[in-house]
């Protein structure tokens, strides 16, 4: 040790982006750009498959966030799904907003309403917290049901004259030769391509920034943390704020597609919230691959086994209790521990100047 | 005076962990804890680091009272600590570890962070381990790192708990040289330990509980020759 300390000090520095992931970033563009062409050449079934596909997976980065890393075991999601899309219906119907303006409203006001939601549910913990915010939603639920002039407990549908103002559709049918409808998925495979795509760079930055550093020591171990000086409490309610902004959207978007709502639908704890841990769990919760591979293995499921009805649900659950038992870090857990590959890294590697390779 | 406790009261129900407790530590001095399990001493520590509120008393820090300070608030005034069990992030990587202690604790940006990261893990000769994950360290390892990330938060004093527990002869006489060398720096130590050989190979002043209460204090090779210290510690070290 002494004579360490007698060595002339090293320069350090930081590198944060390796061989791999500059490789993984290059391939991402280019299947983002596979992506966005894609309906010009995919058949109208195909586009709606996928707009499902890109809404999962976007709510499952957002639980991912929230549970794997700030440790917020949320069950009450669906309250900012259903709070979302009922804004779009409010603002497009009785407002008169365009509804691709609404989008971005209704995530401002989820946030304005996650705020006091979070100063409620912040008082629990753990199982109590999860409770507690399934609660919540489920109040938000009983809320919109008594709001008559959206159809109250019946719900109602967005007019045509909403869904065809979205601007895009008339070019697109000419550009095309789509009917409205057709052209009116193709837009809304775009926008959910974007929302997807900006969801899963928000969280990558996220992770990526000094915050993301924190996120990372909260997950493993919340009290070390607050004993380093990390502010747990306020990068929590950060988090819990802002993906309750980002899910608002995707509600707003998802109804927006559907352009019918109900409060039991919009509300819908297994729809918004059990098939979204569903994906996290398969995947792998704290990493940001898992949930990718999550969602395409749920929507694969879905494609292809939703005939089976029940069964359908049997299946879904064994393999989820399956994964638990066997790979409890998910199907992406045990891929990196075999292959040592990470897609989105946010490591930071410390490097030794002067010397040749590794610290 | 550095960190000042005075009258400190603590029971949990029936069991009574702090009794009118003092103790201070003046800046860059190393004061040792010895006791008994039981005698309170994590206890004390959890209180000073802000995990766990007092019942009756004050904690005093650079002449600060630190009630209702919230425990990053005590890390970044300058309290850094160690735990008897190390709690690193497993899935962050060493340097990582450390990050999350300069960057917030010290509250620097990365890129400043860095350099004085660096240093900190050569001098406690874990930079061969920088960017291995911090799960796959061995004890003696995560020991260490408990260490570097407690000073990579810039401490004036660091709370060390048991630290030298668990580990081989020749493991220990290292971190004990490590320790003295982090002293030499002008940072403050209070120690618990139950491996009194290191202990007395670094402090100035030993502290003995019991029950919660200080029954003896003053220079460690005198304290360690008193006979109420003795009938304590018959049978686990001379």
């Amino acid at each position: 040790m002494d004579d360490n300390a007698a060595r002339p000090t090293q320069a350090f520095r930081i590198e944060t982006a390796s061989r791999a992931s500059r490789a993984a970033a290059a391939a991402a563009c280019i299947v983002l750009l596979v992506l966005v062409l894609l309906p010009l050449v995919a058949g109208r079934n195909l586009v709606q498959d996928l707009i499902f596909l890109f809404y999962m997976l976007a709510l499952a980065q957002c639980w991912n966030l929230l549970a794997g890393y700030a440790g917020l075991i949320s069950v009450g999601q669906q309250a900012f799904v259903g709070l979302g899309g009922y804004l779009l219906f409010a603002l497009t119907l009785l407002g008169g907003v365009n509804p691709l303006l609404a989008i971005p409203i209704a995530g401002v006001v989820s946030a304005l309403f996650a705020f006091p939601t979070a100063l409620i549910v912040f008082r629990l913990r753990g199982a109590y917290f999860a409770i507690g915010s399934w609660v919540v939603a489920e109040v938000y639920r009983l809320v919109f049901a008594q709001f008559k002039p959206l159809g109250g407990g019946t719900g109602t549908s967005l007019t045509p004259a909403v869904t065809s103002s979205v601007p895009g559709i008339e070019s697109i049918k000419a550009l095309l030769d789509l009917r409205t409808p057709a052209a009116r998925d193709i837009v809304s495979y775009w926008v959910a391509l974007a929302l997807m795509t900006a969801t899963l760079g928000f969280v990558y930055l996220v992770l990526r920034s000094r915050r993301g550093l924190a996120l990372g020591a909260i997950r493993d171990h919340e009290a070390a943390a607050s004993g380093l000086g990390v502010d747990v409490y306020r990068i929590k309610l950060a988090v819990y704020v802002a993906t309750a902004a980002v899910t608002g959207m995707i509600g707003a978007l998802i109804y927006l597609q559907k352009a019918r709502i109900s409060p039991d639908a919009a509300f819908s704890v297994l729809d918004w919230t059990a098939y979204v841990i569903f994906i996290v769990v398969i995947g792998g919760i704290g990493t940001m691959e898992g949930p990718v591979i999550g969602a395409i293995i749920f929507y694969l499921m879905q494609r292809y086994l939703a005939d089976f009805g029940a069964w359908y649900l049997i299946l879904l659950g064994t393999l989820a209790i399956l994964i638990m038992l066997f790979a409890p870090k998910g199907l992406w857990g045990l891929l990196s521990e075999r292959y040592d590959v990470t897609l989105f890294s946010t490591r930071r590697r410390l490097v030794v100047d002067g010397k040749n390779g590794r610290a | 005076m550095l960190l000042e406790v005075a009258g400190l009261k603590k029971s949990f129900g029936s069991i009574i962990v702090a009794d009118d407790l003092d103790l201070h530590v003046a800046a860059g001095e190393a004061v040792g804890i010895i006791g008994p399990n039981g005698a309170g001493k994590t206890t004390l520590f959890n209180m000073i680091a802000g995990g766990l509120s007092p019942g009756a008393g004050h904690i005093r820090f650079d002449g600060r009272d630190l009630a209702g300070v919230p425990p990053q608030g005590r890390c970044r005034s300058g309290i850094g600590r160690t735990h008897q069990i190390p709690q690193p992030f497993e899935k962050l990587t060493v340097f990582e570890n450390l990050l999350v202690g300069a960057v917030y604790g010290r509250r620097t940006s990365e890129r400043e962070a860095v350099q004085s990261c660096g240093e900190i893990l050569e001098r406690l000769g874990l930079l061969r381990r920088a960017n291995a994950l911090a799960g796959s360290l061995t004890l003696l390892e995560r020991k260490r790192l408990e260490m570097a990330r407690a000073l990579a938060t810039a401490p004036r004093v660091l709370l060390l708990d048991e630290i030298a527990g668990g580990l081989t002869e020749g493991e220990c006489s290292e971190l004990v040289a490590t320790i003295r060398e982090i002293r030499r720096t002008g940072v403050a130590i209070l120690w618990i330990e139950h491996v009194v050989h290191a202990l007395l190979a670094v402090i100035d002043r030993l502290v003995v509980l019991n029950f919660g209460r200080k029954i003896a204090e003053g220079a460690p090779r005198e304290v360690m020759q008193l006979p109420e210290v003795h009938q304590i510690y018959i049978g686990i070290e001379a």
